[in-house]
């Protein structure tokens, strides 16, 4: 099951946090903190695993932002691994060359985005046209 | 600024985006935050009512902020009105905010249940998707109660959308992991099986993780889950890359759903059905293939999904453990892996060949990628990747190449990470045990590992090594020579020190005929490390002289001299005093004939489970090590049958109870003059055997109460109907001493009163306690005292438990409290000029060094009462230092056995905001954090 699902950029700073196991708030930002400070001290030839606590980290870094997930012991690490590149994708597709900034400033729809696609701690939909569907749905009658 | 903000630009928050990303420091950003939330706190309470827009825009403010990790307290009603709210924009807003930020036992959960009752009736599949989102991410117990009877009807019927089914799917998931009592199964649970059959892959991803939890739990009711996740794999293993369409990724055919349906059947054994068998078989044996061919694309998404389907494969074909042909496949594949380039991949081929070297087909498979693992150990980059390597090379090990693997390991510890080192030490101990034949192999092993590591050798595996060689005479003689040439060594650990000095005592005789190794030479090689040992090997060493004086006579006066000395006699420890004068006394009063009885040698230790293994166990948690040991020890039944009798009863022999028979040595005899035993054995780790009953949880207000300690060391800890705890203690550098008092406030006596101590692994590592245990019975109205003797011997972050039990007329009561030794015990205070300190804390600037914390006043904020919680906290108050009359600061030293760290702290009152800021600097990182989180809770 997956635990929680972070965006923390280089300099520390949470660009996205989404918990699937509820977590006391100031518990969080200690936990971004070390989880953050756990990647960066990491090289690129270093596996993209680690345990940590009684869980393991699964992260991917694009440009200056490290996508983090937490996961429980029964999680095919792999597939987590891909899971995070298939949400960069379906953010890719969205903002079309998605940055950081893309992130902050349509946080809400980002986390759309993750919710249609991770549920409860769960891989519920990995197809891109659907996990975009209603995020298009809502464009069209904002326009309107 | 760059208005990047889609769709209806929200201006507002683009703006407090830019402002906070602009913020020069985390006090500008604070204040930015803080103005925010009072506009949008005035802006919720004004009389003009909001229009869905602006609401929307100040939730996704509070989102922003509550991800800068700034809790919000306020907008919860704002966001449960949006949920009303019919406009689809509106209401997703109001459901965001309630899934990222209420937690399940929020007071607003009713109203929020209206709303959703209100969405899942209106037949809106947008707003039920909304709804079922909402109950999958929060998922109470007043949700499940609501819900939980809807939601499978829902899941099953036939007109529902596919998305909805999906979250409805994972919505029942939800309810069943929070209160399975309200998800009764029933007629939709064979419907929900059906699932897996449907036509389109989002729902099956969806089911796949409902039924896996559900099979889980109730394995009958879901066995025909097993032919339909066979039949739907089969077809998605084998269908052409173009036939799934979307669900393909990179040329690979629904991986992830792949994965699931092969979780899903690991909750089974192999499939009984031979046809069905038969197709599993087929689509195992065409993904093992697969990895094989050439890649369909240079991508690394490409290899990275299929290889996410293989290692899924063979973790169930390891589950089945019957197919030896898969085994064996699976073995070869993951060697390939093993020389990988990818990193990723070589750590995961380790970790799935841990497990395949436990199943009896494949184990040989496994072990001709010896080599392989061993190289990883010497080259690998990444400390994880080496310890999955040192895994499986204990895995892999048997008699047959226990040998090599030793050497390797042993090798291996002398540049290990310092993190991994204790279990390397324990893993070399368990094999070099089990798989010695002979003997005087496993000394020099276990030697070499205190030699090399003796830090990271524990009391488990010495205790070991004594007991063993106690128990097999054939080796003893080469234990007291080996040990005796070890101690040779101008600096040798303190554990060959107990080692040595234990073995001579029971079997110098055995080299004394030597006149490089005679008595006296024995006796002044262990009295030349006498005075660079602890209190507890120091004991060990006086057993070993009276032993001395029993095995040779003739240096008898000798000994007798030093046990005189005064630095004996006069110990200011009263454990060594006793036992120098005790074994002076009896040197001198008992004939030979009864110190020959007296001190004879120890009896042969009873067999017993090694309690290294348990330690093992301990630490890599239940489960993993005790399955492969048991796999393991039927294996050398079944495959070898009896011939290897005795080196599997040799993984079996004897453990004594760790304490009282190894350092309870001379004194067991002396009990009528000396404390019994046990109490001598207390000495070194009563305190802290584990053997203790269940643990009670700490009791109410135990927080409380440690953290009034904090700043003082006198006062009542604990309370209750019958018992009071008084605490009364003195701590001087990095030692310390506390009198605990049980006062019995009833009128009965409590019987069986055992205190104990307890202190987690990792802290006992940093905090030596010594007691003894106290009288079992408290008369009605009476008073006990226990003293804790403390020594600090790095820093630390945790407190020790304090559990105590006893009867009291016809209950057994069980309370634990948290023991106010903290880190800030061990300070003291330095008193330095505004130069010094400010010189200082510039040198102390390095962001690991420094730890800040910004808090709300708890307390009123009295100037007085604050100087006199930081002078109690431990460190001098340095006045006129800060240009700030207002601000606090103080300095001191922590003083630890190991080192001494120095600190600095700064107290920045904000009257107007009844804030703090509280800011250490130290040289250590933990140390500034620990302190930091110590004071902080003080104001």
């Amino acid at each position: 099951m997956i635990k929680f699902f972070l965006m923390v950029n280089k300099q520390g700073q949470t660009r996205l946090s989404r918990y699937y196991e509820h977590v006391e708030i100031h518990k969080r930002t200690m936990l971004e903190a070390e989880v953050i400070k756990n990647c960066l001290s990491r090289s690129r030839e270093q596996c993209s695993f680690i345990e940590y606590k009684d869980f393991k980290l699964v992260y991917r870094q694009y440009a200056a932002l490290f996508i983090v997930v937490g996961i429980s012991e029964t999680e095919n690490e792999m597939a987590v691994y891909e899971l995070i590149h298939n949400f960069v994708e379906v953010l890719d597709r969205y903002f079309s060359r998605v940055s950081e900034l893309d992130i902050m400033f349509n946080l809400d729809r980002v986390h759309i985005i993750l919710d249609e696609m991770v549920l409860n701690g769960c891989i519920v939909e990995t197809n891109k046209n659907r996990i975009l569907a209603p995020l298009f749905v809502l464009d069209k009658m904002a326009e309107s | 600024m760059p208005a990047v903000s889609k769709g209806d630009g929200m201006r507002g928050l683009a703006v407090f985006i830019s402002d906070i990303r602009n913020c020069k420091s985390k006090e500008a950003e604070i204040k930015r935050i803080n103005k925010e939330l009072a506009n949008i706190r005035s802006k919720f309470k004004g009389d003009k009512a909001l229009d869905g827009y602006s609401k929307k825009k100040y939730v996704c403010k509070l989102l922003f902020i509550f991800l800068l990790g700034h809790d919000i307290d306020f907008g919860h009603m704002e966001a449960v009105n949006l949920l009303s709210s019919n406009r689809y924009t509106e209401k997703q807003i109001g459901y965001l905010f309630i899934s990222v930020l209420v937690n399940s036992n929020s007071e607003l959960i009713r109203l929020i249940n209206n709303a959703i009752k209100n969405d899942l009736a209106s037949r809106n599949p947008t707003f039920m998707g909304l709804a079922l989102h909402c109950i999958a991410n929060v998922g109470s117990r007043e949700m499940a109660e609501a819900f939980a009877g809807e939601i499978p009807k829902i899941l099953v019927a036939g007109d529902t959308m596919d998305s909805v089914k999906q979250s409805a799917a994972l919505c029942l998931l939800r309810l069943y992991r929070t209160s399975p009592d309200f998800v009764p199964m029933g007629d939709w649970t064979s419907r929900v099986v059906h699932l897996l059959n449907d036509q389109h892959l989002g729902v099956v991803t969806a089911a796949t993780s409902l039924i896996t939890t559900l099979a889980q739990k109730n394995p009958e009711e879901f066995k025909t889950s097993v032919s339909l996740a066979v039949s739907r794999l089969s077809r998605i293993v084998t269908s052409a890359s173009t036939d799934l369409q979307d669900y393909t990724y990179y040329f690979v055919p629904a991986p992830w759903l792949s994965v699931k349906l092969l979780r899903l059947l690991q909750c089974y054994p192999p499939p009984e059905d031979a046809a069905v068998r038969g197709r599993l078989t087929e689509c195992l044996e065409t993904i093992l293939n697969k990895a094989q061919e050439p890649p369909k694309s240079k991508k690394v998404q490409h290899s990275n999904a299929k290889n996410a389907v293989l290692f899924e494969a063979i973790s169930l074909i390891i589950h089945h453990d019957s197919e030896p042909n898969l085994l064996v496949r699976a073995c070869n594949q993951l060697g390939q892996f093993l020389q990988h380039r990818e990193t990723n991949l070589r750590y995961l081929a380790l970790e799935s060949m841990c497990t395949l070297a436990s199943s009896e087909f494949s184990h040989e498979a496994v072990k001709t990628h010896i080599e392989t693992v061993i190289n990883a150990l010497k080259t690998e980059r990444d400390v994880s990747v080496r310890q999955r390597a040192v895994d499986l090379l204990y895995a892999m090990c048997d008699r047959s190449n226990a040998q090599q693997i030793v050497a390797e390991m042993l090798n291996y510890l002398e540049t290990a990470d310092y993190s991994i080192r204790e279990e390397i030490v324990l893993k070399v101990a368990i094999l070099a045990e089990k798989y010695a034949v002979d003997y005087t192999w496993y000394v020099d092993t276990i030697l070499n590992l205190i030699r090399i590591a003796g830090d990271y050798v524990s009391e488990e595996v010495w205790y070991r090594v004594i007991q063993i060689v106690i128990n097999r005479d054939d080796v003893q003689g080469y234990a007291a020579k080996t040990v005796f040439e070890a101690l040779q060594a101008p600096a040798c650990h303190e554990n060959l020190v107990k080692v040595g000095g234990y073995i001579l005592g029971e079997f110098g005789n055995l080299i004394a005929g030597d006149p490089r190794s005679s008595p006296l030479i024995q006796f002044n090689l262990l009295h030349s490390k006498f005075h660079l040992c602890s209190v507890p090997t120091r004991a060990l060493l006086l057993s070993t002289y009276i032993k001395f004086v029993n095995l040779f006579p003739e240096i008898k006066t000798t000994i007798q001299d030093v046990l005189r000395s005064d630095s004996q006699l006069k110990n200011a420890d009263v454990e060594l005093q006793q036992r120098a004068v005790e074994y002076l006394r009896l040197s001198t009063i008992a004939s030979t004939d009864i110190l020959a009885t007296v001190l004879e040698e120890m009896p042969p230790f009873p067999e017993r489970e090694s309690s290294i293994l348990a330690k093992l166990k301990k630490k890599k948690g239940p489960g993993t090590v005790t399955d492969l040991e048991e796999i393991k020890k039927e294996r050398n039944s079944d495959v070898n049958g009896g011939t290897e009798s005795t080196p599997v009863n040799a993984s079996t022999v004897s453990t004594p109870s760790p304490s009282a028979d190894l350092l309870g040595l001379g004194a067991a005899p002396l009990t009528s003059s000396a404390p019994p035993p046990s109490t001598t054995g207390s000495l070194l780790v009563d305190v802290f055997s584990d053997s203790a009953s269940v643990v009670a949880p700490l009791a109410p207000g135990s927080e409380d109460n440690f953290a009034r300690f904090v700043c003082k060391n006198n006062g009542v800890l604990f309370e209750n109907q019958l018992l009071q705890i008084g605490l009364k203690s003195e701590f001087r550098q990095n030692l310390g001493r506390m009198f605990i008092f049980y006062g019995n406030k009833t009128s009965t006596q409590f019987l069986n009163f055992t205190p104990t101590l307890i202190c987690s692994d990792e802290l006992q590592s940093s905090l030596n306690l010594q007691t003894k245990p106290v009288d079992p019975t408290v008369d009605g109205g009476a008073q006990v005292q226990q003293v804790v003797n403390i020594e600090c011997i790095s820093d630390f972050m945790e407190a020790p438990i304090l559990n105590i039990q006893f009867r009291y007329g016809g209950t057994f009561q069980n309370i634990s409290v948290k023991l106010p030794i903290t880190l800030n015990k061990f300070f003291q205070p330095t008193e330095m000029a505004s130069q010094d300190f400010f010189q200082r804390w510039k040198q102390l600037s390095n962001p690991q060094q420094e730890m800040q914390n910004i808090f709300k006043a708890k307390h009123p904020m009295d100037t007085e009462i604050t100087k006199a919680k930081i002078i109690g906290f431990g460190s001098a108050l340095l006045e006129e230092v800060d240009p700030n009359p207002a601000n606090f600061v103080g300095a001191g030293i922590i003083h630890t056995k190991t080192t001494q760290i120095g600190c600095l702290l700064r107290l920045e009152p904000n009257l107007q905001a009844q804030m703090y800021r509280l800011t250490l600097r130290t040289s250590k990182e933990t140390v500034s954090q620990r302190l930091c989180e110590l004071l902080s809770e003080q104001f």
